[in-house]
């Protein structure tokens, strides 16, 4: 049943579409970038913008860091609340059960689905900015890049932060997607469901800037995807990934456990 | 036939809310018939289906298919039906080859691939399509999308096909197909429980019939036990009063001109009247067609008058 879904996927326009316009962003950026020379001071835009012109090679980390707090999660949410509600709107969904398939495999393929497509989406950005870096922005200096603070990390370590980087990123839309699936169990319009998603991370983002809500600010979705700047840091600061970690972990059960109670027991009477 | 029915359902109930959409319902369904659910619509009739193939979970009661319970054992009980439940659903911009192919795929008994290819190939030619067709599904008509349906139902050689409103959207040349092509896979051994509300459609291909009204199974029968002659005449005559004297008890029905008698021999009725100096316009024996039939089992049951009403008078 996964494989099915990954096919489906990949012979879905959309996927393109939406991959595209995950590259489209950051390329604007390079270039921009590229012919004004003008970069964001230090501290300010989005990380690690401000570095990237004398040192091309931390493109992929600021083109991730363009993307993730909007364009990413905005493209899972997408996914997600097509998942249930996209079959029941093809008509296709009571086909596939009838089929049979079991339900809770429907939705784990569905979720395993989502989270490739953002394993995917985060490789693409982080290879095209690459290249895109080396070509039109400045190249790394021969002594290495310069952590966060002050340090100098030799490739090889820029290289497994970087990794690790992305993987967190993946880890952050866990939660994004559980809640897009959950929601689209419950509606049967897949742009409700993405809506709804959105919804929430607006939301979160909102009561973030927001001091009175300072008790709920560990627990939202939103509060530590930027967190994987920490691991630039000499030593690395592990503090807020692991956080960040266990928060989406939380919403992925949470949420998960929610699609599926609500879905094995519901009437599928489109 | 064999003694264990194919679907067996025991007071099978569904309410949504306050609403009995389906209300206690006994189907028996035997294996090799070709089971003609009929009800006007919103009686209940999808519901039902969506209930046997565990898509729909009755509030109670139990439904039985292939001896086994569902929605318990869909799991072994789902890959013999085939099913075409309220209309196709399909990727519009897939092919309906790819359609097939990746349903099939992801149940839990796929083919290998060179098989599942030849099977698409028989089903499509089986259905009336071309299965060279490399077209989206958003570019067929209705009726192809229909055949399309009724192409995945028939993927895995189903021992149960249950078919809902199979001929939708199709036209009078396609209808016939798809009834020949049904009554040649009931000729090979697969059981159809066909729900329709197309009355025509069921008399011409039906062994047995259930009818539905507001969500109650009002006749269960077998087509030929309905239909068997009533041993009834009827007669036009426009001397209707004097026959009616002359014929006594026999008359069983009189309005206007038109009688229904009691009578084996209908030349001999007609003999017996004409003797007496009674005019015949027509006279011929009685036949009940299904739509009378269907439309005194659903009549058995007038919809009671609700309290609201009596008080709004």
């Amino acid at each position: 049943m996964i494989r099915v879904e990954l096919v489906k996927l990949v012979l879905r326009p959309r996927t393109w579409v939406i991959l595209g316009m995950l590259v489209a962003l950051p390329t604007l950026v390079a270039i921009l970038l590229a012919v004004t020379d003008i970069a964001p001071g230090p501290g300010e835009g989005p990380p690690f913008l401000s570095a990237v012109l004398s040192d091309g090679t931390l493109f992929p980390l600021a083109a991730l860091g363009v993307v993730l707090p909007l364009f990413l999660p905005i493209a899972v949410a997408v996914l997600g609340g097509d998942a249930v509600a996209g079959e029941v709107q093809s008509g296709t969904l009571r086909y596939l059960l009838a089929r049979p398939v079991g339900r809770l495999r429907l939705l784990v393929a569905k979720l395993v689905t989502v989270v490739a497509f953002v394993v995917i989406a985060v490789l693409v950005v982080a290879v095209v900015a690459y290249v895109e870096g080396r070509l039109l922005l400045g190249t790394a200096p021969a002594a290495g890049t310069v952590s966060l603070s002050g340090s100098t990390l030799t490739p090889a370590q820029l290289a497994w932060r970087t990794a690790l980087a992305l993987a967190y990123m993946v880890v952050c839309m866990l939660g994004v997607a559980a809640v897009a699936l959950f929601l689209s169990t419950v509606s049967s319009s897949a742009i409700g469901a993405a809506l709804g998603t959105v919804g929430v991370l607006i939301g979160s983002t909102v009561l973030l800037g927001l001091d009175a809500a300072q008790a709920l600010h560990p627990f939202l979705p939103t509060r530590y995807w930027l967190a994987f700047v920490d691991l630039f840091r000499d030593p690395v600061l592990w503090d807020d990934v692991v956080r960040g970690t266990l928060v989406q972990l939380g919403y992925l059960v949470v949420f998960g456990l929610a699609a599926w109670a609500n879905f094995s027991t519901s009437d599928v009477d489109d | 036939m064999s003694e264990q029915p194919v679907i067996r359902t025991r007071a099978l109930t569904k309410r949504y809310g306050e609403l009995r959409a389906v209300d206690a319902v006994d189907l028996e369904v035997g294996e090799g018939d070709v089971y003609g659910f009929l009800g006007a619509n919103g009686s209940g009739k999808t519901t039902t289906v969506r209930m046997l193939l565990g898509l729909v979970l009755p509030t109670s009661g139990e439904a039985q298919v292939l001896g086994e319970p569902m929605p318990e054992a869909r799991a072994s009980v789902l890959p013999q039906v085939g099913a075409l439940v309220e209309g196709p659903g399909a990727y519009d911009h897939l092919s309906g080859r790819l359609n097939l192919s990746l349903l099939d795929a992801a149940g839990p008994d796929a083919l290998p691939r060179a098989q599942r290819r030849s099977r698409i190939d028989e089903v499509l030619e089986q259905v009336g399509l071309d299965p060279g067709d490399r077209r989206p599904v958003r570019a067929y008509s209705l009726g192809m999308r229909q055949r399309l349906g009724l192409g995945a139902a028939l993927m895995r050689r189903p021992r149960l096909l249950v078919l809902d409103e199979p001929t939708n959207g199709l036209d009078p040349q396609g209808i016939s197909e798809i009834r020949t092509l049904l009554l040649a896979l009931n000729a090979g051994g697969t059981t159809i429980f066909l729900s329709s509300h197309l009355l025509a459609e069921i008399e011409q291909m039906c062994t047995t019939v259930g009818v539905l009204d507001r969500g109650r199974l009002v006749l269960q029968e077998r087509l030929d036990t309905l239909l068997r002659p009533t041993g009834l005449v009827e007669v036009h005559s426009p001397d209707a009063r004097t026959a009616t004297m002359l014929l006594g008890d026999a008359v069983v029905e009189a309005a206007g001109e038109r009688l229904l008698v009691r009578a084996d021999d209908a030349a001999g009725l007609n003999r017996h009247l004409v003797s007496a100096g009674v005019r015949v316009a027509r006279l011929g024996p009685y036949e009940r067609d299904l739509e009378q039939v269907v439309l005194d089992a659903s009549s058995v049951a007038p919809p009671t008058p609700s309290s609201r009403v009596e008080v709004l008078t």
